[in-house]
């Protein structure tokens, strides 16, 4: 259970509003971390913490697209294909990737490692073609450094975010199969 | 230039520090003992001695403008906050989700601290008891990182009870939402923060009227870099600020280019540089020399513009960009080049809307459905001539029929390519054409009205 694993946390979540049910969309990430995606019995623990209803918990899950009902693979590839990036090839990047996987989008690969999805601008279009590994960028891309990605991750490596701030600093990553680096950023 | 370059040229030809991206000057001004090294944190120390109408008159002589899209004097918005209003908060809009804007993150990752100064002057200006930072979902990892600058600001003594001995205490949060642009309207911003859908509100009351705010208290909600402006007017002064830009857009604003450039990146220049100086200048000019075909000021949300002369000797103003038939919005200049299919780019902005439509009102989630639909027919070439008139039709459907203004904006890529590219269109539609009644019986060629309350 949520409530008893990570007392600490939720209460300091919930001590951020004035209104329990604004914690539902942190409570919602927790759930998803510790459960890989949100299950129908994560819901209600969701609802029971923010004193809400399970349908009303239910069409937030629907309404927003970070959270998932169905398992993705241990690492969730988003390619960014939104305009600014497809100008500049993700859409072929994408098409590239997606063959190397040898995944279709939004499925997951045998070994249950990869899943792949296309997704919409993540604020990054000067570094395109540009993607999230469970939610943490890998930016300026090309189809060979994302194999190399790829093939790191495969072989049990870690994936290290190129990011300003000391990775230590990150708490965890919005999925539980994270598989975030400890180690320190090259940036 | 561009990030991790250093200085851009400003108005008088000299070279002179960046306001907003500091980074690009100071390495690691992000963290917090830099920051006050250079001069962080002494906006808000200035604020205080100030009364809270003070700061607001500052803030308005600055003549500082919204840089989340709508261009609202910000000193106004503040002052619409009622004197006698005994809760009241401040929202930051860091969901920063449309296509080509990527300069709130380069603020929150490069200089987080100015962010987190602006919005507590903004909070001390209208009494405010906590700043929410709304920060979209896949800013994971920066939100996580700006959780750790927000705590070594209050243990400065620069968050908390009985700020800088000034008898007002004010708390910070962040908060993730998890994919949805439309989080970014600020309604919808404000019923996501209180865990209801994120969809907008309908208006009156505005977020600075008592009903109309976060948990309904009045409420100014501001994007990032226009708080990030409000250190920097508090200790140089609102005169200061006005050297930059133009007297209807003062001040300096962070252009992000994207696409087909040499250079892409972010740009802080003062207003009223021309479309031409930033794209050939800043930001390299076109990949393989290419020629220009057409420019989008505001990512998708704003009508494109043809890469004409005259529009590249505009100024990046307000005033002017409306003037040429667009607006600037959050200036996310995307450009693309001689060989750009436009029916392609149409479809890929009109795909962005349908996607990210909140399904409130009819016009706007039927009218970006069948835009989808009609555009797909024609870039596949299955189209004939009539489609694009339909096209034309069903985007003119949804004007001034939404709740929000994403509906205003989704009529656009259609429009706009229509109305400058029909070639691009005709081309496509020169093919043999396929019967398109089923598409003329199904379309809304009836006005749709709102289903939404
Ligand atoms: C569909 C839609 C999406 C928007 N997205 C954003 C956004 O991501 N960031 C932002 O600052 N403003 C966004 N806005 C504008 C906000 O509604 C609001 O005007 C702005 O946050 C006000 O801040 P400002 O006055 O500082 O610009 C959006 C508006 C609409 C209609
Ligand atoms: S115009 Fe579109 S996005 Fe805005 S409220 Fe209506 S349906 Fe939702
Ligand atoms: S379009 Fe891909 S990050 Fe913006």
């Amino acid at each position: 259970m949520l409530i008893e694993k990570y007392k600490d946390q939720i209460e300091k979540t919930l001590g951020k509003y004035p209104d329990r049910r604004s914690a539902v969309m942190p409570m919602l990430y927790l759930a998803q971390q510790e459960y890989g995606h949100i299950t129908p019995e994560a819901m209600a623990e969701v609802a029971e913490i923010c004193e809400m209803s399970v349908t009303q918990v239910r069409s937030l899950v629907g309404f927003y697209t970070m959270y998932y009902e169905k398992p993705k693979g241990k690492y969730l590839i988003q390619v960014c294909t939104d305009l600014p990036c497809a100008l500049r090839g993700a859409e072929q990047f994408f098409e590239a990737l997606k063959d190397y996987l040898g995944v279709e989008e939004g499925e997951v690969t045998p070994d249950g490692l990869f899943s792949i999805e296309q997704v919409m601008c993540l604020a990054a279009c000067d570094k395109a073609p540009v993607m999230q590994i469970n939610f943490s960028y890998c930016e300026g891309l090309d189809i060979d450094k994302a194999k190399a990605i790829i093939d790191d991750l495969r072989a049990g490596k870690s994936y290290t975010p190129a990011y300003r701030w000391r990775a230590a600093e990150h708490a965890h990553a919005g999925r539980k199969q994270g598989g975030k680096s400890k180690a320190e950023p090259e940036a | 230039m561009g990030r991790g370059a250093p200085h851009p040229k400003m108005k008088a030809g000299r070279d002179v520090a960046h306001i907003i991206l500091r980074d690009l000057d100071i390495p690691d001004i992000w963290k917090f003992d830099v920051y006050v090294e250079n001069g962080g944190y002494e906006g808000l120390k200035k604020a205080v001695t100030l009364t809270p109408d003070e700061v607001i008159e500052v803030v308005k002589a600055s003549g500082l403008r919204g840089r989340g899209g709508a261009g609202f004097p910000t000193g106004v918005k503040w002052s619409f906050i009622p004197k006698d209003a005994e809760t009241t908060y401040v929202a930051v809009n860091a969901d920063e989700s449309e296509p080509g804007t990527f300069k709130d993150r380069q603020i929150m990752e490069g200089n987080p601290h100015q962010l987190i100064e602006g919005a507590l002057i903004c909070a001390y200006a209208i009494r405010a008891r906590a700043v929410y930072i709304y920060c979209r979902g896949e800013f994971w990892d920066l939100t996580h990182a700006l959780d750790a600058r927000i705590e070594e600001a209050r243990a400065a003594g620069f968050i908390g009870e009985n700020i800088l001995g000034s008898g007002w205490s004010c708390e910070v949060y962040t908060h993730l939402g998890a994919g949805a642009y439309i989080c970014g309207e600020e309604s919808a911003l404000l019923n996501s923060l209180q865990g209801l859908l994120g969809q907008p509100r309908v208006r009156p009351p505005f977020p600075a009227q008592k009903g109309g705010g976060l948990y309904y208290e009045p409420t100014v909600v501001n994007n990032v870099e226009t708080l990030t402006n409000v250190p920097w007017i508090m200790v140089n002064g609102a005169d200061a600020y006005r050297q930059f830009g133009t007297e209807q857009s003062p001040g300096v604003k962070v252009f992000c280019v994207s696409g087909h450039v040499n250079r892409p990146g972010n740009y802080e220049l003062p207003l009223g540089t021309t479309f031409r100086e930033l794209i050939y200048e800043h930001a390299g000019g076109i990949l393989d020399d290419k020629g220009l075909k057409g420019v989008l000021t505001a990512g998708a949300s704003a009508p494109i513009l043809p890469g004409s002369a005259e529009v590249l000797d505009t100024p990046l103003t307000y005033e002017d960009v409306q003037k040429v038939g667009s607006s600037l919005g959050s200036a996310s200049v995307i450009v693309l080049d001689e060989d750009t299919d436009m029916v392609w780019a149409a479809l890929k902005m009109v795909r962005f809307f349908k996607h990210e439509s909140c399904g409130k009102c009819t016009p706007c989630r039927e009218g970006t459905f069948w835009m989808e639909r009609v555009l797909s027919r024609i870039h596949r070439g299955e189209a004939t001539e009539g489609d694009i008139d339909l096209l034309d039709e069903v985007a003119a459907q949804i004007k001034g029929k939404c709740l929000c203004a994403l509906g205003e904006f989704a009529l656009n890529p259609a429009a706009a390519t229509i109305a400058h590219f029909r070639d691009d269109y005709a081309r496509r539609v020169s093919g043999v054409p396929e019967s398109t009644a089923e598409l003329e019986t199904q379309a809304p060629i009836e006005a749709p009205v709102a289903a939404g309350d």
